[in-house]
């Protein structure tokens, strides 16, 4: 059993199964800060799938965009967050 | 020799992060979820990309891992951190099961200071998460 075979095998379905269960409370979340939060949690997992492939295609190129992932992840939160708190002072 | 320690890692931060989904679907609170999400997730990927680390064995591989394990560990709690205070401060409803509240009291809504200390300016999100919303 190579290792492309168990990545393909056993590590995706684990991983997608995960991104099935945040994307559940992306839809339901009752408040934004739980769809900010899964997002959040979606592009994490999405640096983990990007990596994975990586060392199953044997191309270390594609680590780069898994950096530009962990980029856009805290500027997404940080800016949803700080939108939430200047939002309420002005609706006051 | 690698490949085996690559799949050993891989397959623990892939538990990891199940179990960290598993906790977002399961917890009844923005606060719980927040809490759960950036501590796991960091120590998941990060074992994640300790496998690539591992697997490839090169300097530039092992230097753009180690930024990446860095950046995430860095910011994934920053930003948690954000998040739950704009979520307090919004009034997001807690678990009505939460029974020590530190920030009760400390925020004033006029002035728009969060005190270190206790003032007991009667601030507080409301506690109905169970029941459907009345507004």
């Amino acid at each position: 059993m190579s290792i492309a075979d168990y990545y393909n095998f056993v590590i995706i379905p684990i991983l997608g199964l995960s991104v099935i269960l945040v994307f559940i409370r992306f839809l339901k979340g009752p408040s934004i800060a739980d769809r900010v939060i899964s997002l959040d949690m979606l592009i994490l997992m999405a640096i983990g799938i990007v990596v994975i492939y990586s060392i199953i295609h044997d191309q270390s190129t594609f680590l780069d965009i898994a950096m530009l992932f962990a980029l856009i992840a805290f500027l997404g939160t940080v800016a949803f967050a700080y939108y939430l708190e200047e939002r309420r002072k002005r609706d006051e | 020799m690698n490949e085996i320690i690559a799949m050993v890692l891989t397959t623990i931060g892939a538990l990891f992060v199940l179990s960290t989904s598993l906790a977002m679907v399961r917890k009844r609170d923005v606060y719980l979820r927040i809490n759960v999400t950036t501590k796991t997730a960091t120590l998941g990927l990060g074992l994640i990309l300790g496998a690539a680390m591992v697997y490839f064995n090169e300097y530039s591989v092992t230097t753009r891992v180690l930024a990446t394990i860095i950046f995430v560990g860095l910011t994934a709690p920053i930003g948690g951190h954000m998040l739950a205070r704009a979520a307090y401060i919004n009034k997001t409803e807690k678990w009505e099961g939460m029974k020590i509240d530190d920030l009760a009291g400390q925020y004033d809504p006029k002035k728009d200071i969060l005190h270190s200390k206790k003032k007991n300016t009667k601030f507080e999100p409301p506690t109905d998460y169970d029941k459907p919303s009345t507004k």
